[in-house]
């Protein structure tokens, strides 16, 4: 557990500093992107890690409380405007959720007819 | 007050109202009763009424946050342990995200502008399917409010991780990599905290989904809004 948490450290720790570099992703992401690497080059063991991911995954909606509790300090700028805010992220949120699951569901079943296109096309 | 840690009593006071939610959560199973959602209420009243800010809270706020980092690199682990099933799907996958995350910018913009909101506000809301780094970054570079930002992309990640699997059912998706990754494109890190309790391929899809709606929200809104709003 506690050596798994090192190994989450120190590449989020990697991670902070390759963004640091600037490649347009956070350190955090960079870290999970390193993480699966490292994992299937082999040079991180997935029992090294198991058992803390779990823990910090299961639990992973718990962590976004306290920037929840951050929306407090913007009532005064959301309460002038929250019409337009509610309507604008609502509409939004649909549009993301259908075009990403629907899109790629119908790319998943069609898959097929496409490759078989690009393979007769080469 | 002066012997107790206020850090010690925020986190433990966050960490029952949690409990406490989840639990009235499991028995009422309405989605608009989300834990995030009843915890961050409880909290924010009680702050309100006590005359405590939010700088007091955050003192034990940190701690908890601290961990959101080793979390996202520990998504890795799902996506390695998935990652051949996840890798015949990658054209699919960028396709549609890239087409969702051009969609997510104009039908956020769009209908903001003709509400009537400031063009600081629309300028802020532009980037706010994605997480927190990226969304700050984004919002700073189009003139955008940073911190109206970081509060609307909590607000985003709550509705979508609330509405996503309802709406997703509706629609009728039912590829478990579909799901995570509308889920993780529309809803970042709390939707990907929902996806993943579907199971382990939808939250290492939410994984991947926070990662290239991030970056190509990054490269595709300053073009975007430029276009809309001049």
């Amino acid at each position: 557990m506690l050596g798994g948490l090192a190994v989450l450290l120190l590449f989020l720790l990697i991670g902070e500093a390759v963004a640091a570099l600037g490649v347009g992703l956070p350190g955090n992401v960079v870290g999970m992107l390193l993480l699966t690497a490292a994992l299937a080059l082999g040079i991180v063991r997935v029992e090294w890690v198991r058992r803390s991911c779990d823990v910090l995954l299961d639990n992973l909606a718990f962590l976004f409380v306290p920037p929840g509790v951050g929306v407090m300090l913007h009532f005064d700028l959301i309460g002038r405007s929250w019409p337009a805010i509610a309507v604008a992220v609502v509409v939004s949120t649909v549009a993301v959720l259908v075009v990403t699951g629907v899109g790629s569901q119908w790319l998943f079943r069609h898959k097929g007819r496409f490759l078989g296109s690009a393979e007769r096309r080469r | 007050m002066s012997e107790i840690s206020p850090a010690l009593f925020w986190v433990t006071l966050s960490l029952l109202t949690y409990m406490a939610a989840r639990a009235f959560y499991a028995r009422i199973r309405f989605a608009l009763f989300h834990p995030i959602l009843v915890t961050m209420a409880l909290i924010i009243a009680l702050l309100h009424v006590g005359g405590i800010d939010y700088d007091e809270y955050m003192s034990g706020g940190r701690v908890i946050t601290f961990f959101l980092g080793p979390s996202v690199v520990a998504l890795g682990l799902p996506l390695y342990l998935r990652l051949q099933e996840l890798k015949r799907s990658a054209p699919a996958m960028l396709t549609a995200v890239l087409f969702a995350s051009a969609v997510g910018i104009v039908s956020v913009v769009v209908p903001a502008l003709m509400a009537g909101a400031p063009q600081m506000v629309v300028r802020s809301l532009a980037p706010k399917s994605v997480t927190t780094p990226i969304a700050i970054v984004v919002s700073e570079s189009i003139g955008g409010d940073a911190s109206l930002t970081a509060a609307v992309v909590v607000v985003t990640g709550i509705l979508g991780a609330v509405i996503g699997p309802l709406v997703l059912r509706l629609v009728g998706v039912v590829h478990p990599v579909s799901f995570g990754l509308a889920m993780g494109a529309a809803a970042h890190g709390i939707g990907t905290a929902r996806a993943l309790e579907e199971g382990e391929l939808q939250g290492a899809a939410a994984g991947l989904g926070i990662c290239i709606c991030g970056v190509m929200t990054a490269v595709l809104t300053p073009p975007i809004v430029g276009l809309l709003l001049g």
